[in-house]
């Protein structure tokens, strides 16, 4: 199990790496996604991410355990930083190892989709004249159903 | 009994505070709820649309109509956009 929650950078070269030396044996397949900060409509000053201490690291815990439940997988991480961002900085990560890349794909996917609307943090986008709450879309709540 | 009200987000902007303790006898969070909205008008605003918020209690997501008995903490917020 490894979930973490932080404010500063990483080094998603550092970290992969690191994932990957720690699976031994069969572990055939290691799947990483990072999510970054975009600019969607120009002129993105920062990102501002809020979260719910305590809750977070629970809820990610718990969508870590849900993943174990449905996949033959090795170990899972999830890294979600909080804070103010620049546009281009990465944000998270996940990774997952298995013994075949389709569990692995399968279960980053799993994890990316239910940490978006079931983890508690909150994005706000700040521009040079205004700062807005990131609405949640109703495609990632229908993206939950087919799991 | 008493119970602490976390804020988030565009809640916590609207009622101006991201947490308080609340002396409350209310035995759901929608009676919670209520009770909240006949404080202030801030409060009536950001409780005004309730499709628009989700509710946990002991840091566990649940409905708003989930029993407090034995809360601790109960937590007020917008659709999560992590990720």
């Amino acid at each position: 199990m490894a979930v973490r929650v932080q404010s500063q950078p990483f080094d998603l070269g550092a970290e992969a790496n690191a994932f990957a030396a720690a699976q031994k044996g069969d572990m055939g397949a290691i799947v990483t996604f990072t999510g970054v900060v975009r600019d969607v409509a120009g002129g993105l000053q920062a990102m501002e991410i809020e979260h719910y201490p305590g809750m977070t690291e629970r809820a990610l815990a718990q969508i870590e355990a849900q993943a174990h439940e449905r996949w033959a997988l090795g170990d899972v991480l999830i890294l979600h930083r909080y804070g103010r961002m620049q546009p281009d900085e990465m944000i998270m990560m996940v990774a997952t190892a298995a013994r075949h890349r389709r569990d692995a794909f399968e279960a980053a996917e799993f994890l990316m989709d239910y940490l978006k609307s079931r983890a508690p943090f909150w994005k706000k986008e700040h521009t040079s004249d205004s700062a807005d709450w990131v609405a949640a879309r109703d495609e990632d709540e229908d993206a939950l159903t087919r799991w | 009994m008493t119970i602490d009200v976390l804020y988030f987000a565009w809640v916590r902007e609207r009622i101006g505070l991201p947490r308080e303790a609340v002396e409350t006898q209310a035995e759901t969070v929608a009676q919670l709820v209520d009770e909240l909205r006949a404080r202030e008008e801030r409060y009536a605003l950001a409780f005004a649309d309730l499709s628009a918020l989700r509710v946990a209690v002991d840091q566990d997501l649940t409905e708003f109509d989930a029993p407090l008995a034995g809360a601790r903490e109960v937590a007020f917020f917008p659709p999560m956009t992590g990720g």
